[in-house]
């Protein structure tokens, strides 16, 4: 049963640039207090769509709902109960971290009252209590990723949304972030979170949406995404190029899905096979399957 | 803490209105925030190089000319060059802060992410901007003082005749830098539009000495109007102050209003 009021409701969402269609015919639900992830290759349309949810970008066709506003005309309410998480860094870097803050505590309208606390706050969850008097230029690339994370809670959002949250940061850092968004779902916030790292779907991610030229090809739980598209096993096979066409063939004459990995082809639902499948090393199957599965390889 | 258990308080104040408080102060409260890192720097460029403008055609000219339209020369560019300092401080901060704002630091993508509307924005950016004009547009009439020009009541007026004129101006840099594709493209305007309206506007020499074409071009030039109502404020007023105020609104208007839709097309896609 669909849930009364999600926190999120896209139908039917087009968003078209010229000849370009961004966003096709998109459904995307957010259910209120869950993390859903917007899982798609770059240019599957997720920057856009996050976008249309601050009217930033102004749908052709479609209905958006954000915390039971309608837009484009109610955005602005929408957009105070919300905190934005931007690819791009644009904090203002002279200013220090705290100035930051203070900033972001007026363009989100909290009490003058409430203000040091709502900082401190924003602080403590960034894990920045320490840095607050840096300026922004002297922090390091995860620090200042925290601190775009702290900007959009300091008004504390029903809703934040997260547009590629760690892209670009080394392994320790986005550890560091996932943890960090993690905690923010438990405490019942909802989320909408573009991504095109599989893992970070996989961790954080109520429900995925595999999104793929514009549109939602998939829609579901990590762990029953890949039950129902890549079966509960698959099969590595590595090889010379040659050998690896080869294999692929044999399984287009079987009939079973491949994925091509670079030095290896991958047989999924290797559960299923029988006496000639070839020689590889079995493994569980994962979300990076479906995802290879469904946003880009040609073979199916 | 209990993020999402959220005080309906905050959204019970109903609907946004346009143009509300609320987001102007947000916007104002970044620049004011900002300004406290680059001031310096703002405040020099601003004011040194009407100043600069000031003593030399003060001294060059005023070696050759005694007297212009009844007054001392250094009483005439004293007040004219006011008109050039709120020009610089207003137009060019505007283009350039304004595209690197867009288009290099994102700032404008964090700052309608929140419940901030364009039209808020723009007026905010332009409301800062004519502020600092305001200030920084009394800086060579002040060093004039120094140089003979006297002190008189209607100087106190020349902060909000600055600040008016800023607005526009800041306005009009703010619709150019939403329309142009690049950064380097703002050499054109300078040099076709600014420059031409910076020379033709009574601040060094008076136009009615000019071809009529010239003064047909200097009475749609709202730096012109800005000032002949500088130096009327400060000499004395005179009916036509009517007409050079009303055009300076107009102007003001006209600009912000395009700068909003020009903005608006450029970062609502």
């Amino acid at each position: 049963m669909p849930d009364p009021s999600p926190a999120i409701r896209l139908r039917g969402v087009v968003k078209r640039y010229g000849d370009v269609t961004a966003v096709d015919h998109l459904d995307l639900t957010v259910p209120d207090g869950t993390c859903v992830g917007l899982l798609g290759p770059n240019g599957a349309g997720k920057s856009t769509t996050i976008r249309m949810l601050t009217a930033q970008a102004i749908a052709d066709e479609g209905e958006i709902e954000v915390l039971g506003h309608t837009l484009p005309e109610d955005s602005k309410a929408a957009r105070a109960e919300m905190g934005v998480v931007p690819q791009l860094d644009n904090l203002d870097v002279t200013l220090t971290v705290e100035q930051n803050l203070l900033v972001f505590s007026y363009l989100y309208r909290i009490p003058r009252t409430e203000r040091r606390a709502a900082i401190d706050r924003a602080l403590d969850v960034a894990n920045l209590r320490d840095r607050r008097g840096s300026r922004v230029d002297e922090l390091s690339g995860g620090m200042r990723r925290r601190l775009l994370i702290a900007r959009a809670l300091v008004h504390q959002p029903r809703l934040v949304l997260l547009d590629e949250p760690t892209v670009g940061l080394d392994p320790q850092v986005r550890q560091e972030l996932w943890a960090l968004i993690d905690r923010l779902r438990t405490e019942g916030a909802s989320i909408l979170m573009s991504t095109h790292y599989i893992e970070e779907a996989e961790r954080l991610a109520d429900t995925v949406v595999v999104v793929a030229n514009g549109q939602a090809v998939a829609v579901g739980r990590p762990s029953d995404l890949v039950a129902e598209h890549a079966g509960a096993e698959a099969l590595e096979v590595y090889g010379p190029p040659a050998r690896l066409r080869e294999v692929e063939e044999v399984a287009q004459g079987h009939g079973w899905p491949t994925r091509r990995t670079g030095t290896s082809v991958t047989i999924l639902r290797a559960e299923d096979l029988d006496g000639d499948a070839p020689e590889g090393e079995r493994r569980v199957a994962n979300l990076e399957d479906v995802f290879v599965l469904l946003t880009g390889e040609e073979i199916a | 803490m209990a993020a999402p258990a959220l005080p309906s308080r905050r959204t019970s104040r109903g609907r946004p209105r346009r143009l509300d408080r609320a987001a102007l102060t947000g916007v104002l409260v970044r620049e004011f925030v900002n300004f406290g890192s680059y001031w310096r720097a703002s405040a020099f460029s601003s004011t040194v190089e009407p100043t600069i403008y000031l003593i030399a055609f003060g001294f060059g000219f005023g070696s050759l000319v005694s007297k212009v339209n009844g007054l001392d020369y250094v009483q005439f560019v004293g007040t004219g060059t006011v008109a050039t300092a709120v020009l610089f401080s207003s137009v060019f901060p505007a283009m350039f802060g304004t595209f690197v704002k867009y288009s290099y630091q994102k700032t404008y993508d964090a700052i309608l992410a929140a419940p901030v509307d364009t039209e808020e924005l723009v007026t905010g950016e332009a409301l800062w901007i004519a502020a600092r004009a305001g200030v920084f547009g009394c800086v060579p009439m002040l060093v004039a003082i120094v140089f003979g020009l006297n002190p008189s009541w209607g100087m106190l007026l020349v902060p909000f005749i600055a600040f008016l004129a800023g607005f526009g101006w800041a306005s009009f840099g703010i619709l150019i830098s939403a329309v142009m594709k690049s950064i380097d493209n703002f050499s054109y305007v300078t040099s076709t539009v600014i420059t031409p309206l910076f020379l033709v506007a009574g601040t060094f020499f008076p136009i009615s000495g000019l071809p009529q074409w010239a003064r047909i071009l200097a009475n749609v030039n709202p730096l012109y109007h800005c000032v002949q109502l500088v130096r009327d404020a400060v000499f004395g007023f005179h009916w036509l102050d009517f007409w050079h105020l009303g055009f300076m609104i107009a102007f003001g208007l006209v600009a912000w209003r395009l700068a909003i839709l020009r903005m608006e097309k450029r970062l609502i896609t």
